[in-house]
């Protein structure tokens, strides 16, 4: 557990926009260890998604270092996993055409079709979409589609999984029984998450450290948060819980509180 | 994948009011008033007749707009000798037309030969156009430096008409039959080349992300994710290169002689038969109609609904 399998070093990110260029992120530090789930929390527009970029890859930084593994994240790569926040599903595919095309490219290597099918069946199965298999994207709900994307990430069976606020769209219940299951997949594979949220409960439910951005622009790391709860956790149980109460407490303070206080 | 689009419109549109509404009624295709004739008679009257009444008014349109065209020639014609009227052009169409396959050696074919020998050659040009034009496009679209040493090179060739290209291809082929193909082929890639491109340029950067982090190959990238956003843009390539190549293979044809429509015009024209020149012409316009109303049906067939 205590193998740093990211090290973000003084990061900071610019956007070169018309008006000159927009410094979105700032002095970024954060070490991400092997296995941990990790919350990023803060107000929109703060650079949530900007982070996320740079872990998955997308972007480079404008300054400092990002290392995954001790060696220079140079672009993205299968062994870290997205869920994009608009999905970003192909829209000539089927749904079950979208989450193969990953699960191809991971393993289709070394397995046969026949597994491969199956890898993506049961991806789908997870996330209860077995029903819409051959639909395409046009076809089916926006909490649908997000799921699909989540399927398409586990299928890949990724080291990192990370994901913008996958859960968005969803409906509470499907919400919760998503949370349940992907809790329930972390601890299976050990595999390290990132997941961007806006969900006070969502970020201490699935987390073991919950990272409080400022407000943008030059958004920086405002606090961190570390959450003492034993795994397997049980949200109904929780909801009496002190500490997380306290968690829930110390977000809300600094969301409402001080972010709200200093953007005004 | 259209007709699932159209199962999946939705049934959200249906009125919730018991009442029939006129306006919604009016809204509604016209097979489906036809599907609930029994369950709902007493509206049968109100539900067919806005739709009937539109395909009426289109029928009217349509034939005022024919007759517009045959008013307007039946009066030059009889101002203007030797210019044939609508009934004597009638009359040789239904003689040209009883026979269009003859063959009497090259210089005496039926006009179905000239026909059928004009599409050919515009189908060789723009099939080798296709095959050249569409990935080139792709190059051009996908990296840069292309972009910037074929810009000024379209730039300047683009807008020289495709018969100045007409010696060059005789020069170079010392036939008269390839450089016909010729000019085709150089009149169908430009606007193969530019759509495709315009098309590669303009992928949302969010399907090229899934390919990055799936650090897709280059020819997964080209078949999976550029070439089915790109296809739209492709086929509206290929139906403005078509419908350049017909105009072309005309004019093309009058220069270079033999069997062709084009020639076909010229060589009446000679002979003075000025119907069967206005016979031409609405063929011409018919063959055109026809390849512009197929392409359509590809394009649509291959539209995907996005999002
Ligand atoms: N490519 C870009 N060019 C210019 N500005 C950008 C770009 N990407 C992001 N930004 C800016 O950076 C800031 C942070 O954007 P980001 O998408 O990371 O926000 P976020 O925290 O994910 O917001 P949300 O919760 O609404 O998704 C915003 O002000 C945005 O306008
Ligand atoms: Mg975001």
């Amino acid at each position: 557990m205590t193998k740093k399998i990211v090290q973000i070093e003084n990061v900071g990110q610019s956007f070169d926009t018309k008006k000159g260029p927009y410094v979105a992120l700032r002095e970024i530090n954060l070490d991400i260890r092997e296995g941990e789930s990790i919350a990023l929390i803060g107000h929109s527009g703060c650079g949530k998604s900007t982070l996320l970029n740079l872990i998955a890859g997308l972007t480079l930084p404008s300054s400092g270092v990002m290392l995954c593994d001790g060696r220079e994240i140079a672009g993205p790569g299968p062994e870290r996993a997205v869920v994009f926040q608009n999905h970003s599903l192909l829209p000539w595919l089927t749904c079950f055409d979208n989450v193969y095309l990953a699960v191809e490219r991971v393993f289709g290597a070394r397995e046969g079709k026949a597994r491969l099918r199956e890898r993506t069946h049961a991806a789908l199965d997870l996330v209860g979409l077995s029903h819409a298999e051959n639909k395409h994207p046009h076809e089916i709900s926006g909490g649908m589609k997000q799921r699909v994307g989540i399927a398409r990430a586990l299928s890949m069976q990724p080291r990192i999984l990370l994901m913008d606020e996958p859960f968005g769209a969803l409906d509470a219940l499907t919400r919760a029984n998503l949370q349940d299951e992907l809790m329930k997949i972390l601890a299976a594979t050990k595999a390290t998450m990132v997941m961007v949220t806006h969900d006070v409960d969502e970020a201490v439910l699935l987390s073991d450290r919950v990272i409080m951005l400022t407000n943008g622009p030059a958004a920086t790391i405002g606090e961190i948060l570390e959450v003492d709860i034993e795994r397997p956790r049980d949200r109904l149980a929780l909801a009496h819980d002190a500490h997380f109460g306290e968690c829930r407490a110390a977000i809300m303070e600094f969301l409402y509180n001080k972010q709200l206080k200093r953007a005004a | 994948m259209s007709a699932i689009s159209i199962t999946t419109s939705p049934p959200v549109a249906e009125p919730v009011a018991t009442q029939p509404l006129p306006a919604q009624t009016a809204a509604r295709p016209a097979l489906q008033a036809a599907d609930s004739v029994e369950a709902r008679s007493p509206t049968l009257g109100e539900r067919i007749a806005p739709a009937a009444g539109k395909v009426v008014r289109a029928l009217v349109a349509m034939i005022s707009g024919m007759g517009l065209l045959l008013a307007i020639w039946w009066a030059v014609s009889s101002r203007i000798d030797m210019f044939p009227g609508p009934v004597v052009t009638w009359h040789a169409a239904v003689e040209l037309l009883s026979d269009p396959f003859y063959s009497n050696g090259p210089n005496d074919m039926g006009i179905g030969w000239n026909v059928l020998y004009s599409l050919g050659r515009v189908g060789v040009g723009f099939g080798l156009a296709a095959l050249v034009g569409i990935p080139l496009g792709f190059v051009v679209g996908r990296f840069k430096f292309m972009n910037m040493a074929t810009e000024p090179v379209i730039g300047l060739l683009r807008p020289v008409s495709p018969l100045a290209w007409l010696p060059i291809g005789l020069l170079v082929f010392q036939e008269a039959n390839l450089a016909a193909i010729w000019v085709i082929f150089i009149c169908s890639i430009w606007p193969m080349i530019m759509n495709t491109a315009a098309g590669v340029r303009s992928v949302p950067q969010d399907y090229l992300n899934v390919a990055r982090v799936l650090n897709l190959s280059e020819w997964k990238i080209v078949t999976r994710i550029l070439f089915p956003a790109v296809l739209p843009n492709i086929l509206t390539g290929v139906r403005l290169a078509i419908g350049t190549a017909w105009l072309v293979i005309v004019a093309a044809e009058m220069l270079t002689g033999g069997v062709g429509i084009g020639f076909w015009v010229w060589d009446e024209w000679n002979n003075l038969k000025v119907e069967h020149i206005i016979i031409a012409i609405f063929i011409i316009g018919i063959v055109g109609l026809i390849l512009e109303q197929a392409l359509m049906l590809v394009a649509r067939r291959f539209s995907y609904e996005s999002r």
